[in-house]
């Protein structure tokens, strides 16, 4: 005998509702998550190194969350900023899902802070899949890594509310088309702003950090058209 | 692969509810722009399934397209993939996606025995 019932079930219902569920009580306390994803390599924990160096040179009260498959590396060099700074070891999972950060923030994220910053997996894939509980979710991509990265994983550059370039400094030596990033940005994602940032010349880290903070402070965030729904489709008009 | 347990966690969650025992096969939705590529998905799912009610159950995928609206020309429109996301006929931005981006759970074919259910 064979039956079958209609399910109609979110896959990630579960990760999804524990990320609002976070959101909120992060709200409360007055703490704002910002979601760091891109490929390995592409400059996150220089970037963040500098933004949490920033910040407190500013009074902000940071803290940040580094997730690898192996090795406290990025912890060690993020620590060197004096920010509250924790390592998530994901055993070779390639993304963080909320429950796994959730078991790390409790007992350990300082009750003042305002910019809580988590560095996700190097992987443009997976991650892009699971909603965290931030409030701004950052997209990145190295101008080494050719112009049209936001074509080749749109689901991460589509659902972010802020694409970073970094290592800018290096974009002439890489030839890297700014112009044509902007188009392949704008295909996946209209209207999302997009911050040029150098780590080693500290260019735009200031930017950022202050888009962070607003943020943080309820600035209303870019609505990316992937995250939106349009109503119910009629018939295409021909 | 941690979507390939999530489908196994939520079906056996509702094979306890309903009292079934054995799956025979999993219907997912999955949107042009969910960001899963259905094949790795496919093979993920046989190694999660192993030693759960739905061992040796199959794993077939609606594909759903993308479609996005722009509510000026009420026109919608394929998306495409990577997505065009801007309005062929005014160039302004989507209002949003009408379709492509489900990731969900279907239908599930019990198989075997129902157990009687409690109360």
């Amino acid at each position: 005998m064979c039956r079958a019932t209609d399910l109609r079930t979110a896959v990630l219902a579960k990760n999804d509702h524990g990320a609002q569920e976070l959101r909120a009580e992060l709200a409360a306390r007055r703490t704002a998550m910002v979601n760091l994803l891109s490929s390995p390599g592409s400059g996150k924990t220089a970037l963040l190194e500098a933004e949490l160096t920033l910040a407190r040179e500013r009074g902000v009260p940071v803290a940040a969350l580094t997730a690898d498959l192996a090795t406290e590396n990025d912890a060690t060099r993020l620590a060197r900023s004096g920010a509250p700074v924790r390592q998530v070891l994901t055993a070779g999972l390639c993304h963080i899902e909320t429950d796994m950060l959730r078991g790390h923030l409790d007992g350990w994220l300082p009750d003042a802070t305002r910019l809580l910053f988590v560095e996700n997996v190097g992987n443009l894939v997976c991650p892009a899949s699971y909603d965290l509980g931030e409030t701004l979710r950052v997209a990145l991509a190295s101008v080494t890594e050719g112009e049209d990265k936001p074509l080749k994983y749109p689901t991460a550059f589509g659902l972010a509310h802020l694409v970073v370039v970094t290592k800018d400094d290096l974009a002439a030596a890489a030839e890297f088309d700014r112009a044509a990033f902007l188009d392949h940005v704008r295909q996946v994602n209209p209207g999302v702003e997009v911050v040029f940032t150098s780590a080693r010349r500290g260019a735009g880290v200031g930017q950022l950090l202050d888009r962070a903070l607003a943020a943080a402070d309820g600035e209303p965030v870019h609505t990316p058209v992937m995250a939106a729904t349009a109503p119910a489709d009629r018939e295409p008009v021909r | 692969m941690s979507i390939a347990l999530a489908v196994v966690g939520q079906v056996e969650e509702a094979a306890r509810a309903q009292g079934h025992d054995a799956v025979a096969s999993v219907t997912l939705r999955v949107g042009e722009l969910a960001g899963v590529v259905p094949n790795a998905l496919t093979f993920c799912f046989e190694l999660a399934c192993e030693g759960t009610a739905l061992a040796g159950a199959a794993l077939a995928t609606e594909h759903v397209p993308g479609r996005a609206h722009c509510p000026p020309c009420d026109h919608a429109w394929p998306t495409g993939t990577p997505p065009s996301l801007t309005c062929p006929r005014c160039g302004l931005a989507a209002a949003g996606l009408v379709s492509g981006r489900e990731l969900e759970i279907a239908r599930v074919s019990w198989s075997g025995a129902t157990v009687p259910e409690e109360g």
